[in-house]
């Protein structure tokens, strides 16, 4: 069994909670707002940006103590960082491994872009986009999101 | 529940037989009392003479019932109700709905609150499949679907109708060629999806450069009401104008085609030229839209 890592490394090893991984450089910050985490909340975090990384160049890597993520918010991890890599920590040590996958479906998590679309009117209504090879596209009015998607987040 | 929201959900079939049905009742084949008993209810939120009054008439033809809105300043609308609620009221007194409404998707939300089937007669800038279908009515009394070469002129980024004749004759491998003042073109998300339907789009400045080569011309009117800043309308309204001089030279079977109603874009003197099927194209809209109702209530 694995004691207490060594000290040294760029972010300390956590406890418990999630480390995500493998983020593409610069969407850390992003990361942590899709998951509702900001000055105000009370999660300690950890957050590096620009890490050396042999397969990705660069990347981003976001620690969370004593918070385990669950699937309706790895789902939306990965609207911006589809190539991430969850990890579950407890005592240390990786309990489980979640890959992000994109869902076929994104409900209430992205704004439609497109003001005259309903889905942004006074109604009882949830956004909902489907998930095709170009982007998010609404279901409501069709509009495509193919790029900033992170711009759009709820 | 059978509702039609956006022609890119009907397939070609389904479409064929819309306008086979549509071709049959124009020749006097139908049952006019084929709906006695039923209620149609036509919510417009938004101004509308042809759609209205042509759903109207196409229910009363089969022998069913019409009640409507009114207008929007009259109804519970006014009051701050949502289109959820009206509708969820609405399907307790009818057997089906028609609905314009100026916000996109209104008609596919409205489906989802709705106990009764939905016909899309138009939400804002995005889908009015009835439009289409007579549209294609009227270009299949003349010719067949299949491979046409068809312009569209005006309004290409506002205009509803455009997008779905587009996306509709993108089945039957149709040529599209658009001509557009500058900032109304073609939504890239429809470019591409056409693009990726393997439609062939060309891009032009001037329509005298394609006109000689169509055999549809399909011209939108540019429209006040979709334009945020009025300050970019007036400086595109105008831009173009169908005259006979502009179409002098086009091939024997070729059709000026428009929605209606018409500014400025065609100048009335092409009213009398035989290639002019806009007021044939409106009528058709009553065939159609019984076909259409066939479809939904039988």
């Amino acid at each position: 069994m694995k004691g207490k890592p060594e000290d040294g490394l760029l972010i300390s090893p956590i406890r418990n909670g999630t480390v995500i991984d493998h983020i593409a450089a610069g969407e850390g910050l992003p990361v942590l707002r899709i998951l509702g985490i900001t000055g105000r909340t009370t999660e300690e975090l950890s957050v590096a940006t620009n890490v050396e990384s042999r397969q990705m160049g660069k990347k981003d890597i976001v620690k969370i103590e004593n918070r385990e993520l669950v699937k309706e918010e790895v789902d939306r991890i990965s609207l911006i960082a589809p190539k991430a890599s969850i990890n579950i920590i407890r005592e240390y040590r990786v309990v489980q491994k979640i890959g992000v996958e994109i869902p076929s479906e994104v409900v209430g998590v992205i704004r439609c872009p497109n003001p005259a679309c309903i889905s942004n009117a006074n109604e009882p209504i949830r956004s909902l986009f489907a998930c095709q090879r170009r982007g998010y596209r609404c279901r409501y009015c069709d509009t495509m999101i193919t790029r900033d998607v992170g711009s759009y987040i709820v | 529940m059978h509702h039609i929201i956006s022609i890119r959900e009907v397939s070609r079939e389904e479409i064929d037989d819309i306008l086979d049905r549509a071709s049959a009742i124009d020749s006097g084949n139908f049952d006019s009392e084929a709906l006695k008993g039923k209620i149609l209810a036509n919510l417009f939120f938004e101004p509308s003479t042809r759609t209205q009054m042509s759903f109207a008439s196409a229910m009363m033809r089969l022998g069913g019932s019409v009640i409507s809105l009114g207008s929007v300043e009259a109804s519970s609308v006014a009051k701050g109700e949502t289109l959820a609620d009206t509708i969820r009221v609405v399907s307790g007194y009818a057997d089906a709905i028609v609905l314009r409404h100026p916000l996109e998707g209104a008609a596919r939300f409205a489906s989802e609150s709705a106990t009764i089937p939905v016909i899309n007669a138009g939400d804002g800038a995005g889908q009015h499949p009835s439009q289409t279908l007579l549209d294609l009515f009227t270009i299949r009394q003349s010719m067949s679907l299949e491979k046409i070469n068809i312009g569209f002129l005006g309004d290409l980024r506002y205009g509803r109708t455009a997008h779905s004749l587009a996306a509709a004759l993108s089945r039957y491998d149709a040529r599209i060629h658009t001509i557009t003042p500058k900032g109304l073109e073609l939504p890239p998300g429809l470019t591409e999806d056409l693009i990726e339907y393997g439609t062939d789009i060309v891009v032009h400045e001037h329509l005298e450069d394609v006109v000689e080569d169509l055999d549809v011309l399909y011209v939108t009117r540019i429209q006040r009401e979709r334009f945020p800043d009025p300050a970019d309308y007036a400086s595109i309204a105008s831009s173009y104008r169908v005259t006979p001089d502009v179409i002098r030279g086009v091939s024997d079977r070729f059709l000026l085609m428009h929605p209606l109603p018409r500014v400025d874009e065609i100048d009335p003197r092409v009213d009398a030229l035989p290639c002019a099927r806009y007021f044939e194209q409106s009528r058709n809209g009553v065939p159609v839209r019984m076909a259409m109702l066939q479809k939904v209530f039988l």
